[in-house]
């Protein structure tokens, strides 16, 4: 029993690997342009955690199978090098390689949170809310009119809460339930919430952010390759939680404007 | 350390009524059958729970006969609504890491044996004792409750994210009396864990028979020290936050909800609160609480693999002092789970380093286990074969924990089934593998009959293969995107994802199957079980030299033991075989008299 144990936990690892090798499920296609170092960390991770697992694996077999059912008169051995080799195999193997990641990590991290937006980066309001998000375009004026809370009404289509008769940077603004962005063009989205903690999170685009009541969080990225995309809720926010998503159109320059002008005149 | 004189401390009488020997009893060994009583029953809801997800994310809109008995409004025609998945998720979940993990593999196996593993005729506060488990039993009647209670319990999951769980009925189903309930039933729980953990502590540190010195102590002994040691701290932390969390229902406050919350077009009656205020508090618990599942296992299991290698670990100092630095390293490494809450970026790396060191102890306690194998004498057995299959669960389950400790990774795997997979093997199953070998290894003591080895072997197989095949492939769901807490999947890129998630639901199916042949194993044995020896595993530890078997009343007899030995006396030459007890004074020369 105990061979056959040792060969399931290896069939085990092995069959573990097949589809990470293979890639038959997988990050969907990147297409931002920070997500390149992401991925390769990923690639990196997954390769040295694939080895760690994959060994130890074969390690804990090959000890079942060779050190059970011993003969009569077997006597026990103790490992060479002892506790010491262990702590010390543990120390410098994973010590180096938590140190490689985490040092590679924080590039990563940093090219998403700690690069401020270009100056010229379209900023795009997004508000999260039971089960929906809604997206702010500023209009010609390049403002965003005020949000009112208790103006928001969703039986008026006031998502927002915007006041247009007393605010005049409102008056131009584009409130849509579907994101478009133009390709190669860096957006800063600026995120709040109307009433629970939400997410957005776009695989393609490597960016996930929770939204959070009573903060102002902001994200920005440029879009790289013309597409409709996903975008979805990951914070459980009730009960449509599964169905809040909204889709993103990366758009050529031309569409784009097309998109808005066509959306301003529905507003 | 006591004299072999008796002590005072958490002496009491043998009970003579009904009442109070098997349910008001003072007798740890009596509470911790309780304990192992509640995680089991815990343990089938929580099961059959997950069942009903399961059979939902595989065909999300067949009938299930009979599922409208458990909800007034969650199941028309049978057919599970989106809210009443949410709800047996969250009641999956808080069952199984409340009242499963912590209290079979800690509260269970830790109060039959901790008294007597150090030599002690019961803990120091008998009484105390008796209210942590009926407190943790009323937690669970008060939880459940929440089913048959308004518009049933709460959708919010096991972490009640505010502000969600803090506005009331209007957030959804079970936001109101369901969240109450919830923070009542945890409230009341973290009241139990801390009496217990008190009484873990003092046990270990007072009632140490003669001779028991802190490292004579064997290593389950030391897994639930440190454990209680993380109780104290993590309970006494949760608990706060429930009260709070119930005083924003009940008394208008608003510690976790902020202003200007719209919901329904009305603008709710909140202000000042802070959602990452919850965020913080729950995670300082909840990560720790990983710990306290996990290391009791590891405990158990180091026990049980000791007396069926018949060789010592390659250092018990080593093995004790990882623990006690994955103990301590738990709070620094809890918001790795807040990477994309909105919490400063800069936090997100400072918490990133020691999620990633947290690493190395652990790897140190795999290598231990791994290094003690080779040279073994190893005997196969349900007991020894679910304790290697915890280590090869630990491992499985570990080396994903390498993906999770960094913020940019997170972006892509946060709040998918990576996450769900990571630590489901290795919290989930690894520690429910701990819980089994130590019920396949001890149960010969506590009730004196023996286990259906044969049983005990294809629960095991059917439970390991079963494991895998569910939660592996919940890392590649979550590699390709597929969200958590999600009833069905509706986004157009996770439908290609569906029958993975079929071919899942049936593995859970057949290895949940498996679960009720260890049941019926349990209920079998108990009562037409082959009648055991006071040692049939030719162990060393106090627990195997009790006078009879089960122990009486007081553990010892007349006598409490005299400690001659470290715990693991293996492979040496005496006269009863390959091993020297603890409580023999029969001169064993060996290099770990020096140890």
């Amino acid at each position: 029993m105990a061979k056959f144990f040792a060969v399931t936990i290896v069939a085990i690892a092995i069959l573990s690997a097949i589809p990470i090798l293979r890639h038959t499920w997988w990050m969907a296609e990147d297409i931002s342009t920070h997500g390149a170092p992401i991925d390769e960390q990923m690639s990196e991770t997954m390769a040295e955690a694939g080895i760690s697992f994959v060994v130890s694996q074969i390690i804990l077999a090959f000890f079942i199978w060779k050190f059970s059912n011993p003969k009569p008169g077997d006597k026990i051995r103790n490992f060479p090098g002892g506790a010491k080799a262990m702590v010390w195999a543990a120390v410098l193997l994973v010590g180096t390689e938590v140190m490689a990641l985490g040092l590679f990590g924080v590039k990563a991290w940093a090219t998403v949170y700690f690069t401020p937006p270009a100056a010229n980066a379209l900023p795009i309001q997004v508000q999260s809310g039971q089960f929906a998000f809604y997206f702010r375009y500023p209009g010609p004026d390049g403002k965003f009119g005020p949000i009112h809370p208790d103006q928001i009404s969703e039986s008026n289509q006031n998502f927002y809460g915007l006041d247009t008769t007393h605010d005049p940077d409102s008056k131009d603004d584009i409130v849509t339930a579907e994101m478009a962005v133009p390709v190669n063009r860096e957006v800063h989205l600026l995120m709040h919430t109307k009433d629970v903690g939400h997410s957005f999170f776009v695989p393609e685009l490597r960016v996930q952010q929770d939204f959070v009541p009573g903060l102002d969080l902001s994200l920005h990225f440029t879009a790289t390759k013309i597409g409709k995309y996903e975008i979805v809720c990951t914070q459980l926010c009730g009960l449509g939680h599964y169905n809040m998503k909204a889709y993103l159109s990366v758009l050529s320059q031309q569409d784009y404007d097309d998109w808005l002008k066509k959306e301003a005149a529905l507003q | 350390m006591h004299d072999v004189a008796k002590h005072d401390a958490g002496v009491h009488h043998a009970p003579t009524s009904f009442i109070a020997k098997h349910v008001f009893s003072l007798d740890h060994k009596v509470i911790g059958k309780q304990y192992y009583a509640l995680g089991l029953v815990a343990a089938l809801v929580g099961m059959s729970l997950s069942w009903l997800m399961r059979l939902h994310l595989g065909w999300t809109n067949a009938a299930i006969p009979g599922l409208h008995l458990l909800t007034k409004n969650g199941a028309p025609g049978d057919v599970m609504t989106p809210e009443f998945y949410l709800q047996l998720m969250t009641m999956h979940a808080t069952i199984m890491v409340f009242f499963v993990l912590t209290t079979a593999p800690f509260a269970a196996f830790g109060n039959y044996f901790l008294p007597i593993q150090v030599g002690a005729e019961d803990m120091p506060f008998p009484h105390f004792n008796m209210m942590s488990f009926w407190v943790t039993f009323v937690a669970f009647l008060v939880l459940v409750s929440s089913f048959f209670v308004g518009t049933g319990p709460t959708l919010g999951g096991w972490t009640q994210y505010a502000p969600l769980s803090a506005l009331g009925e209007v957030g959804g189903p079970g936001e109101g009396t369901g969240v109450v309930l919830w923070a009542l039933s945890i409230g009341i729980f973290c009241v139990g864990q801390l009496l217990g953990s008190l009484n873990f502590i003092t046990t270990t540190l007072d009632m140490r028979t003669k001779g028991m010195s802190l490292w004579r102590l064997p290593l389950s002994a030391w897994a639930w020290f440190v454990t209680s040691c993380m109780g104290l701290t993590a309970f006494a932390v949760l608990m706060p936050a429930c009260i709070l969390l119930i005083l924003d229902h009940v008394a208008g406050t608003s510690f976790f909800a902020s202003s200007n919350i719209v919901i329904n077009d009305q603008m709710q009656p909140h202000s000042g609160g802070s959602t990452l205020l919850w965020q913080h508090l729950f995670w300082f618990f909840g990560h720790p609480e990983v710990y306290i599942a996990i290391v009791p296992g590891m405990g158990i299991v180091s026990h049980v693999l000791i007396t069926n290698m018949r060789k010592p670990m390659l250092s018990h100092r080593v093995l004790v002092y990882s623990m006690g630095t994955l103990a301590v390293l738990s709070y620094m490494v809890y918001g790795h789970h807040m990477f994309v809450s909105g919490m400063n970026p800069v936090s997100s790396l400072a918490f990133s380093f020691p999620t990633l060191v947290i690493t190395i102890p652990s790897t140190i306690i795999v290598l231990i286990w791994l290094g003690s194998l080779y040279g073994a004498k190893l005997r196969i057995n349900a007991a020894s074969l679910f304790a290697l299959g915890f280590i090869s669960m630990f491992i499985a389950g570990g080396v994903s924990g390498f993906f999770l400790a960094q913020p940019s990774l997170d972006i892509m795997l946060h709040a998918t089934y990576f996450v769900v997979g990571h630590f489901h093997l290795v919290m989930g199953v690894a520690a429910m593998f701990g819980i089994f070998a130590g019920t396949y290894f001890w149960f010969p003591k506590m009730y004196g009959r023996m286990m259906n080895e044969t049983l005990g072997k294809v629960h095991f197989w059917l439970s390991f293969v079963g494991a895998y095949a569910i939660f592996m492939p919940f890392h590649y769901l979550g590699l390709a995107g597929n969200v958590r807490r999600y009833q069905a999947f509706s986004p157009d890129y996770m439908q290609p994802l569906i029958p993975l998630h079929k071919f899942i639901t049936v593995a859970a199916l057949c290895m949940g199957a498996a679960q009720l042949i260890f049941v019926y194993n349990l209920i079998h044995s108990r009562f037409w079980g082959k009648p055991a020896s006071g040692n049939p595993w030719q162990a060393t530890s106090l627990e195997w030299s009790t006078p009879t078997t089960p122990p009486p009343h007081n553990n010892f007899g007349d006598k409490l033991p005299e400690v001659f030995h470290d715990p693991y006396q293996y492979g040496v030459e005496s006269s009863v075989g390959d091993y020297v007890m603890q409580a023999s004074p029969e001169k064993v020369k060996t290099e770990h008299d020096e140890a």
